[in-house]
């Protein structure tokens, strides 16, 4: 073989070989779908949707932890991802960055145990849908800062400047000038963190507990969609663990919706 | 004249501040002795220089000589840069606008800037843009906002372009255009000194054009610092020039004196077009 058509061979070879690995990739991630799919779809009517004897509870506490969350972990990261983005300048901050990274990669059943011992141990008693939120918001609250400080860095620091030059102060500038310009960027992060932390399970069965009936009280246990999984699981019953497939596929759906209100917001701003 | 009258608020700060030296006839501004520092590195040198009301003085001198911190240290703009500081005194109406009673931001809503780079707020319409002057610094009560929004991009040659667009992106229009807008929403706010930052380094001929004869007539109602590269346009719309060279300034004079018979050897060789 001469020297090019090995050389043509070779590049052909790595072009094969890549597209080789995402195919291995992507058939677990394929298969998991199609199963969740077969299984859970027959189960999925009305009634099993809405009532107790269905999923009605877990849907309506997913629904519940999320929004919880959002209104925690949301505000919070966004204010400090502000920080780290326009006051981010010194040491105390780079430190703050740095603790902010490691709880990222945090463990989930670790802030799960955590809050299971301060909150709902010591200051609530009970395991408690508001417990659940505050260790998804613990969970929430770095990714959501992380992605609040890439997107304001995005923002060319001329638009601060014409804001700060005009006598504007800083505090008006980042919430009238910096924020808006970085509009899209944010929701996009606090979508994507969102539909990150809707399917942890780890920290929930630590703090919400599950429930079987709708939902009793902010300081009461609580159903969830990723609880109402795990037990499914664990039960001998068939019709149990059927039900179990219908409710993994209704989380894939939440998640799955999320993600494309991501995509329509990022598509938006590539338009403008 | 109406437009010459100056918002409350930003005269207000300066009557607190002790008068440091008697002004000399028509001194806006003076820098004493002012150096300035990036880090460890020393950009400008002592510099003492004064700029008459009313009036357009240029600043001129190759790339990295200071120009342009120079005016960032005339509105406080310098220390807003991390690892930027500076000492000795820069006077605005004789006073010194580093005293620690004087807030920055009450300064930069006297001394307005333009930058190089034409940088409308880029989420706004060309009628939020020159309205956010008023709007974001809380000085909108007793303003009619269209009639500011109207004037302002009167005064800066832009309206009859847009008059009928204002609800369009500020990022929309030209880049000539958006330089003038930037200049529309820096007198929005009728600073005193409006100062400029070589606002027509990316713009083409035309444009350039539109903003010098711009720069010639504010300095009825304004008085204007330019820092430009372009020594022909430094003559063109200058009546003072200051020229600075590693930091220092080297020479200042009314214009014609600077281009027509300039004592520096260094000035001449620069506007010679010997080296810069």
């Amino acid at each position: 073989m001469d020297n090019y058509a090995y050389r043509k061979f070779k590049n052909r070879l790595f072009f094969i070989l890549s597209l080789a690995c995402v195919i291995i990739a992507i058939i677990p991630l394929l298969s998991i779908l199609f199963e969740v799919i077969i299984r859970g779809a027959s189960q999925i009517n009305l009634q099993f949707l809405v009532s107790v004897n269905g999923i009605g509870p877990a849907i309506q506490g997913t629904l519940i932890l999320i929004g919880l969350t959002s209104l925690i972990g949301i505000p919070l990261g966004i204010m400090s991802g502000i920080y780290l983005s326009e006051y981010g300048n010194n040491r105390y901050a780079s430190w703050m960055r740095t603790f902010n990274d490691l709880l990222t990669e945090f463990p989930s059943i670790v802030v799960g145990i955590t809050v299971s011992v301060v909150v709902v141990v010591g200051l609530i008693g009970s395991f408690s849908a508001i417990a659940g939120a505050i260790a998804l918001s613990i969970m929430l609250i770095p990714i959501v800062a992380r992605t609040t400080e890439e997107s304001l860095k995005l923002v060319p620091n001329s638009v601060r400047e014409a804001s700060m030059a005009l006598g504007v102060y800083r505090w008006k500038t980042i919430l009238r000038v910096v924020l808006p310009a970085g509009k899209s960027g944010l929701i996009t992060g606090a979508l994507l963190a969102v539909a990150r932390i809707a399917g942890e399970t780890a920290p929930l069965i630590m703090t919400v507990l599950g429930s079987r009936y709708f939902f009793q009280g902010l300081f009461e246990p609580m159903a969830s969609l990723p609880i109402t999984i795990w037990r499914s699981a664990l039960q001998p019953s068939a019709a149990v663990q059927a039900q179990g497939w219908g409710a993994a596929l209704v989380l894939i759906l939440i998640v799955l919706s999320l993600n494309i209100g991501v995509r329509l917001v990022s598509r938006g701003r590539m338009r403008k | 004249m109406k437009i010459l009258k100056r918002t409350k608020r930003s005269t207000e700060i300066a009557e607190e501040t002790p008068i440091e030296e008697k002004i000399l006839k028509n001194e806006k501004m003076q820098s004493i002795k002012l150096n300035a520092w990036f880090g460890d590195k020393h950009v400008l040198k002592n510099i003492s220089l004064s700029v008459k009301a009313n009036s357009v003085t240029a600043i001129i001198g190759p790339s990295g000589c200071g120009k342009s911190t120079l005016i960032r240290c005339f509105n406080r703009m310098h220390e807003l840069v991390p690892n930027a500081r500076m000492s000795g005194k820069v006077l605005l109406d004789g006073r010194n606008i580093y005293s620690r009673e004087v807030d920055p931001v009450l300064i930069r809503r006297r001394v307005g800037m333009v930058f190089q780079k034409p940088n409308p707020f880029p989420t706004m319409s060309i009628y939020d843009n020159v309205a956010a002057g008023l709007r974001l610094t809380g000085v909108k009560k007793g303003h009619n906002l269209n009639e500011v929004v109207e004037r302002s991009l009167k005064q800066a040659t832009l309206w009859d372009e847009v008059k009928d667009d204002l609800k369009k992106s500020g990022t929309s229009i030209s880049g000539g255009q958006q330089q003038r807008l930037c200049i529309a929403r820096a007198i929005s706010l009728k600073p005193e000194v409006i100062l400029m930052d070589e606002p027509c380094s990316a713009l083409d001929p035309i444009a350039t054009a539109k903003i010098e004869e711009l720069i010639v007539y504010l300095k009825r109602a304004y008085t204007v610092v330019i820092v430009t590269h372009n020594m022909q346009q430094a003559a063109r719309v200058s009546d003072f020039t200051a020229f600075l060279y590693l930091g220092e300034l080297v020479e200042y004079g009314d214009t014609r004196s600077i281009f027509e018979g300039p004592k520096n050897e260094l000035t001449e060789k620069y506007i010679t077009g010997k080296f810069g």
